[in-house]
Parts: C-alpha cells; sequence; structure tokens
C-alpha cells in the first residue's frame, strides 16, 4: 500500500511539473477580432432576473444582432462565494469562456472589479469590458492602466432623477423609501440622485420642503442572499407598514414592486420604481410608477466593434442619456420608462421635468452638503465627474447610512 | 476474502451505474444531449491548462477538509462543523494578515503567520466542538451545526464591520491584500504549488497515521468500541478531543490558503462548501484515505467540468452537486443492500457514538 503512495505521491508531483513546464507564457498582444468571434458574460445574477443582469444579457441580444459574426457566451450567477461555483473564482470562470473560444469578456458587476482586474492582467490578449467599474478612468482615483480592458457605465444619476422626481410626484404621505443594495460610491450616488430629483420636483409641487422624508436601507448585496444580506421582501414591507408610500429600488431583482403590489391588493395605496430592466413594470403594472434602465447594447456595440476591427483603446466611458429621446434603443445609454400607474397629472409634470433636464437643468449644483452637515458644493459650484462618482456620503436631507458601520 | 472484495467491488460498480443512469435521465430530461454534455464536461475538466489548474486549485482544499473528517470518522466522530472549522481558519488568517500587513516584517513571513493562524483558528473552533461534545455532552453533530452558523455570523460581521473596505459595506469581502501578500504560484495562473503541496502532504499524513501508527490504532478502537478501548486503557475524551484538534487544524488550513492562495481577502461563504463536500468524499470512500485524493479529484473536475453545461446547454452549474449527492446516496444505499443480502458490514464503519459517550461520563 505505501508503495501504492509514493507511486501516486511520485506521479502527481511530476505531472505538476510537466503541467508547469506547460504553462505561463501569455504576453502576447491584443488581436483583432475580425469578422466571427465569440464574447463572453460573466453575470453576477440570474440572465432573467428583470433587472440588471437581464438588461446586460439584453444587451449581449443586441449586439450579436447588430454584428452578424459575434456570438454570445456567458455564465451567470456569479460572484464572490457563489454556491453556484463551488471553489472557483470570477476570474477561472472567464477563462472557462476564454477556453470555450472567446476572445472579449464582459464582467457586469462592480461585485468583480478585483477580479475583472486579475484576469485583465493575466491575460492581456483578451478583450475586457468591465460594467460599472473605474479602473481605467485616468482620472479616477483607482486608475490602473490595463490596455486591454475599458469601462462602461450609464449616466444612471439622471435616471434616478427622475425617478425620484415621479416618487415625489406620487408620493402622498410624502415619505419615500430607497431599497438600497450594498454601500459604495456607485450606490451612494445613485440613492443621492434620487433624493435630489425627489427634492426638487416635491418643492416644485408647492409642497413643504421640510415634509418630504427619505430613507435608505441597505440590504448588504446586489440582491437577495439568504442568511447573507438582509432580506429585500422585509425592507419593502418594512417601508411600506411604517407609512412610506413609494419605494424606489436600488437593487438587482423585482423585490420592491412585487411587495407594493401585495399591499395595493390588500388596500394600501402604495407604488414602487424598479430599476435597471426596460420590462421590470411588467411584474406588476399596478403598482409600477416607472422605471430608470441601463440601454447596454449601443456602448457594447460600439465598443466591440472598435475590437473587431483593431481600433480598440482602454477607456472610461459615462454614457449619457440621448436627450432628443431618452428612450432610443439606439442612442441612449440610459432612459425612462412610465409605468401605467403613474398619474395624468404626475405625468405632465414628469415630462417637463426631464424636458428641464434635457435644457441643462442641473441638480448636482451647491449648495449640498453631505449627510453630516459639511459643505460638499458650495453655492453655484457645480459637481465634478469625479465628484458625483466617489460621492463619500449621502447628503443632508436623506436618512440612513452613508457608509459601514 | 477474495470473493468478498469482488462483490464489494460489484455493488459499487452497481452503485455507479445506477447514478450514471439516473444523471444521464436528468441530462435528457433538461434538454441536453446526454453523450454530448458529458463530453463537453470532460473537455471542460480537462481541455485546457487553465480548467486543469482550477481543479488542482480547487483540490487541495478539498484534500485537507476529506483529510480532516477521515481523521474524525476514525474516532468516530461526525464532524459536521469541519465547514465552520475552514471560514474560522480564513478569520484567522485574514486577521493576523489584516496586523502584520503594514509592518516591516517579510511578506514570507507575514504569509507564514498567517497561515498558521488559520490552522489554529480552525483547531480551536474544532476544540469547542469537542468540548461540547466531551464535556457538555452535546451531540457534535448538532454543536458543529450550530459553530457553523455562529461562524458564518461572525464572517458576515467582520466582512460588513471592523474590516469593511473604507466606505464599503458588501458582502463582496474585504479589501484584498497586496499582491507580494499573496502566495507564489505559477506563472499566469492562480496555481499555488505551496497550497497544492501541503494538501497532498496532508492527505499522506493522515494516510500513514490511520495505518501505520499506535495512535491511529487507538484512534480507531476509540472509534469501533470506545467502551472496549476505554478498558483497555485507551484515553478516550482525550482521543476524541485530538481527532477534533487534528481536523480542525486541516481545515483551519483549508481556510487559510482560500485566503493567502485564491481569494486573497475574507468574503462570506469563503468555505464554499468543501467541509461538506469532503464529508461526502469521505463517506464515499469508506472513510480510506487511499481513495480520497482521487475521488476528492474526481469531485472537484465534475465541478469545475459542468460549468460547461451551464455555457453549452444553458442548465444550472449546480448540477455537479446533484450528481456528487446522488454517487453518494447510491453507494451508501448499495452498502445497505449489500448488508442486507450478504450479512456483513465493511470496515471502518463510525461506531454509534452514544455508547463512547455515556462511557466518557
Amino acid at each position: 500500500m505505501r508503495k501504492i503512495l509514493a507511486k501516486i505521491a511520485f506521479l502527481s508531483i511530476a505531472a505538476i511539473l510537466v503541467l508547469s513546464a506547460c504553462g505561463g507564457g501569455g504576453g502576447s498582444q491584443l488581436a483583432p477580432l475580425g469578422d466571427e468571434f465569440t464574447f463572453g458574460m460573466i453575470l453576477v445574477g440570474p440572465h432573467n432576473d428583470h433587472g440588471w443582469t437581464q438588461a446586460h444579457y439584453d444587451a449581449g441580444l443586441y449586439v450579436e444582432q447588430q454584428i452578424p459574426g459575434a456570438k454570445m457566451i456567458y455564465l451567470e450567477n456569479v460572484y464572490s462565494g457563489s454556491p453556484a461555483y463551488p471553489g472557483t473564482t470570477t476570474s477561472q470562470l472567464a477563462e472557462q469562456l476564454v477556453a470555450q473560444g472567446a476572445k472579449l469578456i464582459i464582467f457586469n458587476s462592480d461585485d468583480m472589479k478585483d477580479e475583472a482586474t486579475k484576469f485583465a492582467q493575466d491575460h492581456p490578449d483578451i478583450y475586457v469590458i468591465m460594467a460599472s467599474g473605474d479602473q481605467v478612468w485616468a482620472d479616477g482615483n483607482a486608475y490602473i492602466a490595463m490596455e486591454n480592458m475599458t469601462n462602461i457605465m450609464g449616466r444612471m444619476e439622471y435616471g434616478k432623477m427622475i425617478a425620484g422626481c415621479t416618487a415625489a410626484l406620487t408620493s402622498q404621505t410624502g415619505k419615500i423609501g430607497y431599497l438600497g443594495p450594498l454601500i459604495n460610491d456607485e450606490t451612494r450616488r445613485l440613492a443621492s440622485s434620487a433624493y435630489l430629483g425627489a427634492k426638487y420636483c416635491w418643492a416644485q409641487a408647492g409642497n413643504d420642503p421640510a415634509a418630504l422624508e427619505f430613507k435608505v436601507t441597505w440590504i448588504g448585496f446586489w440582491f437577495n442572499i439568504p442568511g447573507v444580506t438582509s432580506d429585500p421582501t422585509q425592507v419593502a414591507d418594512d417601508f411600506f407598514n411604517s407609512g412610506y408610500d413609494v419605494v424606489i429600488s436600488g437593487i438587482d431583482t423585482t423585490e420592491a414592486i412585487t411587495e407594493a403590489k401585495k399591499y395595493s391588493d390588500a388596500g394600501t395605496p402604495v407604488w414602487a420604481i424598479p430599476y435597471d430592466y426596460q420590462g421590470a413594470c411588467d411584474t406588476a403594472p399596478g403598482v409600477c410608477l416607472g422605471v430608470p434602465y441601463f440601454n447596454w447594447g449601443p456602448a457594447y456595440a460600439a465598443t466591440i466593434k472598435t475590437a473587431q476591427t483593431g481600433d480598440w483603446t482602454s477607456e472610461f466611458q459615462w454614457n449619457g442619456p440621448d436627450w432628443a429621446n431618452i428612450n432610443n434603443p439606439d442612442t441612449s445609454a440610459v432612459g425612462f420608462v412610465k409605468g401605467a400607474a403613474l398619474g395624468a397629472d404626475a405625468s405632465t409634470q414628469l415630462d417637463q421635468f426631464i424636458a428641464d433636464l434635457a435644457g441643462g437643468l442641473n441638480l448636482w449644483v451647491g449648495p449640498i452638503n453631505l449627510q453630516d452637515g459639511v459643505v460638499y458644493l458650495a453655492d453655484g459650484v457645480i459637481a465634478t465627474d469625479q465628484q458625483i462618482w466617489y460621492l463619500p456620503q449621502l447628503l443632508e436631507g436623506m436618512e440612513g447610512q452613508s457608509v459601514s458601520e | 476474502m477474495k470473493k468478498n472484495i469482488w462483490v464489494n467491488l460489484g455493488f459499487q460498480a452497481g452503485a455507479l451505474l445506477v447514478a450514471m443512469l439516473v444523471t444521464t435521465g436528468i441530462l435528457a430530461a433538461a434538454g441536453a444531449p446526454p453523450f454530448q454534455a458529458y463530453w463537453s464536461m470532460l473537455k471542460g475538466a480537462f481541455g485546457s491548462w487553465d480548467s486543469i489548474v482550477t481543479i488542482l486549485i480547487s483540490w487541495s482544499p478539498l484534500l485537507l477538509t476529506t483529510a480532516g473528517v477521515l481523521i474524525t470518522f476514525s474516532a468516530g466522530l461526525w464532524n459536521i462543523g469541519v465547514e465552520g472549522q475552514m471560514g474560522v481558519g480564513a478569520i484567522f488568517t485574514t486577521g493576523m494578515m489584516l496586523l502584520l500587513q503594514d509592518t516591516s516584517l517579510p511578506p514570507a513571513l507575514i504569509i507564514i503567520l498567517g497561515i498558521l493562524a488559520g490552522i489554529i483558528g480552525g483547531a480551536l473552533w474544532a476544540a469547542l466542538a469537542g468540548a461540547l461534545k466531551v464535556f457538555g455532552g452535546v451531540n457534535e453533530i448538532f454543536g458543529g451545526l450550530g459553530l457553523n452558523f455562529v461562524a458564518t455570523a461572525l464572517t458576515i460581521y467582520l466582512v460588513f464591520g471592523p474590516w469593511a473596505r473604507p466606505g464599503v459595506a458588501s458582502m463582496s469581502g474585504t479589501k484584498p491584500f497586496e499582491r507580494e501578500l499573496w502566495l507564489p504560484t505559477l506563472p499566469g495562473t492562480s496555481l499555488s504549488l505551496w497550497a497544492l503541496g501541503l494538501s497532498i502532504l496532508a492527505i499522506a499524513a493522515v494516510y500513514l497515521l490511520l495505518r501505520g501508527t499506535h495512535f491511529g490504532l487507538r484512534l480507531k478502537a476509540v472509534g469501533k468500541n470506545p467502551k472496549a478501548a476505554f478498558l483497555l486503557g485507551v484515553p478516550t475524551w482525550q482521543y476524541s478531543m485530538f481527532a477534533f484538534l487534528l481536523c480542525g487544524a486541516l481545515a483551519g488550513l483549508a481556510g487559510a490558503i482560500q485566503v493567502v492562495g485564491l481569494r486573497h481577502n475574507l468574503l462570506p461563504n469563503i468555505s464554499n462548501g468543501y467541509g461538506f463536500l469532503g464529508l461526502l468524499v469521505a463517506m464515499l470512500v469508506n472513510y480510506q484515505a487511499l481513495w480520497a485524493a482521487p475521488v476528492a479529484f474526481f469531485f472537484v473536475a465534475l465541478n469545475t467540468g459542468s460549468v460547461q453545461l451551464q455555457i453549452n446547454y444553458k442548465m444550472d452549474s449546480s448540477f455537479a452537486g446533484v450528481l456528487q449527492s446522488l454517487l453518494v446516496l447510491l453507494v451508501l444505499l448499495g452498502e445497505g443492500a449489500r448488508q442486507r443480502f450478504l450479512g456483513t458490514a465493511r470496515k471502518a464503519e463510525p461506531s454509534e457514538s452514544e455508547i463512547r459517550n455515556k462511557q466518557v461520563k
């Protein structure tokens, strides 16, 4: 028996040595993708989540449609410690897609930031698109030069302002809840944008500014992970039970609108504003005021085309809405679809607000104070992209945690 | 004796065959052409250098947890808490590295101290389950399960609280350590030969320990018949505790390796089911250390290969888990059937722990 064991040990060590001799290499440059190629998507949630991930998945289909030779393969439910892939890291899963022929990988979540960086550095010959990240933003706080990576994000601040405005125009109690995911730069920025929109439209409608309550409750991740995050269903219920009659969702999935329907069916007048995905209202149209959504398709297609032709450059894209028509599927990176539950008056006022934004109305202008009262933007000062992207706290007037406690 | 081996093999092959039939049925029902699906799994597991590396990376923690539970199984203990012991190992490693990362100590020393801390953490957590068992009369299954939950809660608290990244509260985990604090890996891969070597060493040591030492013999005596062992002068509770400590140390090492070798940070669910998978492997190999290594390898290859099912056939990648559990279930069933028809038990079965429980008190 011991001899057998010794043999096994010897053979495995020999195998490792042989394998290590075969490995390594790399360092080759980026080659144009050409006419026919496979691209891979690493998706944080399920491809049909009616939220963040589905918006990306649909964008992948859009790419296939726009670029005839492009073929998408994907892996879903990829996040740190996901039970779907025991012991496998996100970068290893991306390598699995590469093994299937993918020459370009899209990482679709902030959760994958470190792993996307690692993957891009380990595979300089593979194109990488990291959605919502800032690694290759030369003027950002986390810049790492990586020739093969591009960051893409939509200027969802506008979508969230419109969502906040919608909520304020509808709320009867003046209490708006924000179902927040985890806490980071992105989520502080978006929750605060929703607040700015709400505050503006609340005042425009002639209400007492002091009577507006805006509370953020974070669950700890982009979607529910039983036993790890707070339960978003519970958080939405808590909002509705304590007089918040509009809940704006900031998470990847549809709990806010599902719970709103439950309460509405039971006779409580409440509404919800889902997030991310154009078709999110379909879950419960009767309580849906509208949905701010991402339209990743045009940016993905345009960026992938540059990789196809050899014109790729590493860049940080922060794409705004097409103000001529924020719902143009081929040009607008973010949009807002009104929901069936939006009242006629509110709808008219909302159109005016969107028109004002298109005309140059900027809500990220001082005076804006941080939650702790410290001046962030002095009177009349316009926020820079960095000040918006890296918002260090929620804003004064918002209730809820700014940072981890 | 010879005949017995063949009968055993026959029953196990039968179980394997039934497992294959059932999984083939599942594949077909899910709309994947079974043989192509198996082929794509095979290619997915062994078709590229990257995937082989992935298998080898996942093999080490599984080898370690399997090695650990083989010890406790030998002592007649169901150490369900191995999952939590791995988690606490990861916590201790992270804690030690956070403590030392800004000091002037050489990175190699920080890594070594981090790993040692993980080993101690895992052993301590196991000692807790052991103490509950030996001194508190709490069945180790319940104690272990409870401590698993506590370990998870502790990780979540640390990741969202004291160890959170500045300005962030996310279950994505703590801030990754600098590259100099990563276990060295083969160029262009995440495979650490240190991790792999330590794991192979561990399983070999456990094999030798159980196979050829006085300690192993006594441990098995405690496992099989604690009363008799006690009467023959084996200090039973000390042996039980020692089994827990050793298992915990190995699980802690697995957790440490996840932190310094692969994830480079602490995140919830860092044990990733390796503890439970280790239990499955140990059951499948009938607690024989010799077979643990290849079966563990097969299990992680299944995990890696099954990712292809999702890429190619849009099947859930948890299919590997279904196949693994089915295998274990059917092999155990096959064993039950064999005992029923032939009336003999295999060796090395863990015995009823209740008897020893009374003995200890």
